[in-house]
């Protein structure tokens, strides 16, 4: 569906559904889910290369860097160092000098550690990334984000891969109203509607692995994401009705 | 000479460059990055950087991953 580009950084994207790549089979299953799901962004983990199996494949070689635009995270980063660290080696693979940046707080919830990301931001901002931070649905911490030079933050629906869905659509609201730079909902939405109703919200994007990846048909539920991105951005773009407590007729009364 | 590379330890020959150990790893150059002791290399010094006794080398691709799908464990 046509809808106005997002920009980030100068950069256009047509696609407001992002997507991870983890947890699926194998690469073949990896790339028909994301060519359903009709998304552009797509993001990577650095991790080390299988140098025992010579037959290993790469994933990069399953993703035409012409069709899709590589983003690479610093998932599974507890640490300020490590984070920058990981970020620095993805540049250097010659992929992008964008990152979604994690610092992760606790391995139980996975939320991030923002005081953390904020350090860990400064440094890499400083050094010429562009950094997309995965952050909480913190308001406050959103604003810091984006005066240390963040284009764009990424709070949390829900715990990562909780399939939850939008936990706290109040705190959202006011990221969105307050910071004035795009917010892409990254985590812990579960299905089709959670998807909607984030994008109804007036999210910029969304950003999902999981939900896809984990669902029993990952091809069908990529692309029941597309259609509820969608459908949430144009619905919000129309403008929804205000809610009433009673009834209004819709059929005309004057006759009766 | 004896290096280590991703962990593991690794005998190669005197003078080996990165581009040579990626060659004989057969590793596509284009889609890693390399370190030798912690320091990050640029692309284009692979071909001239000449591996030393004892250091210690990642080689570091991408893979799938969303959003911290691979545990703390796989760091190196």
């Amino acid at each position: 569906m046509s809808d106005e580009c997002l920009t980030i950084a100068g950069r256009e994207f047509r696609s407001r559904l992002w997507v991870g790549t983890g947890k699926y089979k194998d690469f073949a299953a990896t790339r028909e889910a994301i060519e359903a799901s009709g998304a552009e962004v797509v993001t990577v983990a650095v991790r080390r290369v299988n140098i025992t199996d010579r037959n290993a494949e790469n994933l990069l070689d399953y993703l035409d860097p012409k069709q899709y635009a590589i983003l690479p995270n610093t998932a599974g980063c507890y640490t300020v160092d490590d984070a920058v660290r990981y970020a620095r080696l993805a540049r250097a693979a010659g992929v992008s000098d964008m990152v979604k940046l994690e610092v992760l707080g606790d391995e139980r919830t996975l939320f991030p550690d923002t005081a953390g990301l904020l350090e860990a931001a400064r440094i890499l901002i400083k050094e010429g990334f562009i950094v997309l931070p995965y952050t909480n649905d913190d308001p406050v911490v959103a604003q810091k984000l984006v005066d240390v030079g963040c284009p764009a933050v990424m709070p949390l629906a829900a715990p990562i891969g909780s399939g939850l869905g939008l936990r706290n659509p109040f705190n959202l609201k006011i990221i969105m109203e307050t910071v004035n730079v795009p917010v892409i909902v990254d985590a812990g939405v579960g299905t089709a509607s959670d998807a909607a109703l984030v994008m109804e919200h007036g999210a910029d994007a969304v950003l999902m692995n999981t939900a896809i990846a984990g669902a029993d048909d990952p091809v069908a539920m990529a692309t029941a994401m597309k259609y509820a991105v969608d459908a949430g951005r144009l619905a919000y773009k129309a403008g929804r009705i205000p809610r009433k407590l009673y009834a209004t007729a819709s059929s005309p009364i004057e006759v009766l | 000479m004896n290096i280590q590379v991703n962990g593991s330890l690794r005998e190669v020959c005197e003078g080996m460059t990165v581009q040579g150990l990626l060659r004989e790893l057969q590793i596509n150059v284009a889609q890693v990055a390399v370190e030798i002791n912690l320091e990050i290399l640029d692309q284009q010094d692979f071909d001239t950087r000449r591996l030393c006794d004892g250091d210690r080398i990642e080689i570091m691709g991408f893979i799938g991953g969303g959003a911290s799908v691979a545990g703390r464990d796989l760091l190196a």
